[in-house]
């Protein structure tokens, strides 16, 4: 089965196209590096697969649903780690995944402190995120990812502003989460780390798939190497 | 067997969790705003501010300061309210929050309702807070109870927080927020404002001809269609 399908999808900014004619599958229970320079169009992708952001052009089905009729059983399925913490300044830690509970009956208020310990801000559960480095914050993000428990879990950049410890701590999150059969899309421009963790390697180009798979058809994802 | 019409379990379901989302989107706004408090602190002494440049402004005139009391007042709160309105939106963007409750999925339509009720909360205890002092500074009296006053006020503030808090999350996504809010805004908003100072006018200065049912009416038919057009139109909003 497809996580999710892309069909000639593409996004303009303005005047600016970030994604063109884009056709991509990224099947059930795999990883998938996503790679590309800066303004390649990675980001643009992942918050369309995250459906932060509606295609300009072209079709998006997630888990053969669509977004124009099943947005929010599509959302239910996705967790998203982004440089946007999605995080309020004035609540603490605890406040924000608690509060993550109240709308999320995936979320099992009980596994809170659980999950706090495990991404190390156990010691900081009462501290507001204004306090928090950015650090700090990516590790609130996989906190509120693992209590979500996704079917698709989107990372951009996930390595970064990170200490050696929480490196570790994402890739330890991100291949449990493989194991569980969770299908992810990670862009990096770590790319050894990512190819650590992926099977699937996309390269984007100025928002075309790029020179690695150019000569290929539509609707296609290659093996990393 | 539902007979047809009649809500479902499914529907009933979906109500509950409305509410549900609707009280924590509540909760989580009070508590912010709570730990915001100098942001209250601001706008409070903003609409204090606004009273009193109206008595400089008119002058040491006791008769038409007490005649306008009503207008200054609603003024006070309406100029207030785009402080209070923007703040509420501007901790939603600061770090995408607005978009991660859309994400988790959060009902857009609790988002609105949630957010509102707490806007209307907010502007209500600015309002009670404001009508001693304009009492004082205006020579005003409330011949019509303090009760009816806070009637008047809590359905004045209602027609200004659905309008204000769709139009804030529009403002939110443009560069000039701080000047959009109010140009949209305050046009809409000219009919209820009209019905809010003509009600208050006569919670004031007492009402020998019963009008003051006809106005408390209208207000209360303003805001259904306030809150329920802005109910609808919120979720396209939010959405990019």
């Amino acid at each position: 089965m497809e996580a999710a399908r892309l069909t000639n999808v593409s996004r303009r900014y303005g005047k600016r196209w970030a994604l063109i004619h884009l056709s991509v599958l990224i099947p059930e229970g795999h990883a998938v590096l996503l790679t590309g320079p800066n303004g390649a169009g990675k980001t643009t992708l992942l918050r369309i697969l995250a459906t932060a952001l509606s295609p300009t052009k072209g079709a998006l089905s997630i888990f053969g649903m669509s977004p124009a009729t099943e947005l929010d059983s599509i959302r239910r399925k996705i967790g998203l780690v982004t440089h946007k913490s999605h995080l309020y300044e004035e609540m603490t830690a605890i406040e924000s995944l608690t509060l993550l509970s109240h709308f999320d009956r995936k979320v099992n208020a009980k596994d809170i402190p659980a999950t706090l310990e495990r991404v190390g801000l156990a010691a900081r559960a009462h501290s507001t995120a204004r306090t928090f480095s950015a650090g700090m914050r990516r590790r609130l993000s996989l906190a509120r990812v693992l209590l979500q428990q996704p079917d698709l879990l989107l990372l951009d950049e996930p390595f970064t502003q990170l200490d050696p410890e929480g490196v570790a701590l994402v890739i330890e999150v991100v291949r449990e989460l493989k194991g569980r059969g969770v299908t992810l899309v990670m862009a990096t421009h770590d790319v050894e780390r990512g190819r650590a963790i992926c099977d699937l390697h996309l390269h984007l180009v100025g928002g075309r798939l790029g020179a690695p798979i150019s000569s290929l058809n539509a609707t296609t994802v290659v093996k990393a190497e | 067997m539902t007979a047809p019409g009649e809500p479902t379990p499914c529907d009933r379901a979906r109500g509950v969790a409305l509410l549900t989302a609707t009280a924590s989107v509540i909760r989580k706004d009070l508590l912010l705003e709570w730990r915001g408090r100098a942001r209250i602190n601001a706008t409070l002494f903003f609409a204090i501010m606004t009273l009193l440049l109206f008595s400089f402004a008119v002058g040491p005139e006791t008769k038409s300061l007490a005649q306008n009391a009503a207008g200054y007042l609603w003024l006070a709160i309406l100029l207030s309210s785009v402080l209070s309105l923007g703040e509420s939106f501007r901790i939603e963007n600061e770090n995408g929050a607005l978009e991660g409750l859309r994400l988790i999925p959060v009902d857009a339509r609790a988002i609105f309702l949630g957010k509102a009720i707490a806007n209307l909360v907010l502007l209500t205890g600015l309002g009670v807070l404001l009508i001693p002092i304009a009492v004082a500074l205006y020579g005003a009296e409330i011949s019509a109870g303090f009760p009816r006053a806070v009637l008047v006020l809590v359905l004045g503030c209602a027609a200004i927080s659905a309008p204000g808090t769709l139009y804030a999350a529009i403002a939110n996504q443009a560069r000039a927020r701080d000047v959009l809010l109010p140009l949209l805004l305050f046009p809409i908003l000219v009919p209820a404002l009209v019905g809010a100072v003509k009600a208050t006018q006569l919670v004031f200065q007492g009402d020998p001809m019963g009008q003051l049912d006809s106005w408390t009416t209208l207000l209360v038919i303003f805001n259904l269609m306030y809150w329920l057009l802005c109910l609808v139109l919120f979720g396209r909003v939010v959405e990019e």
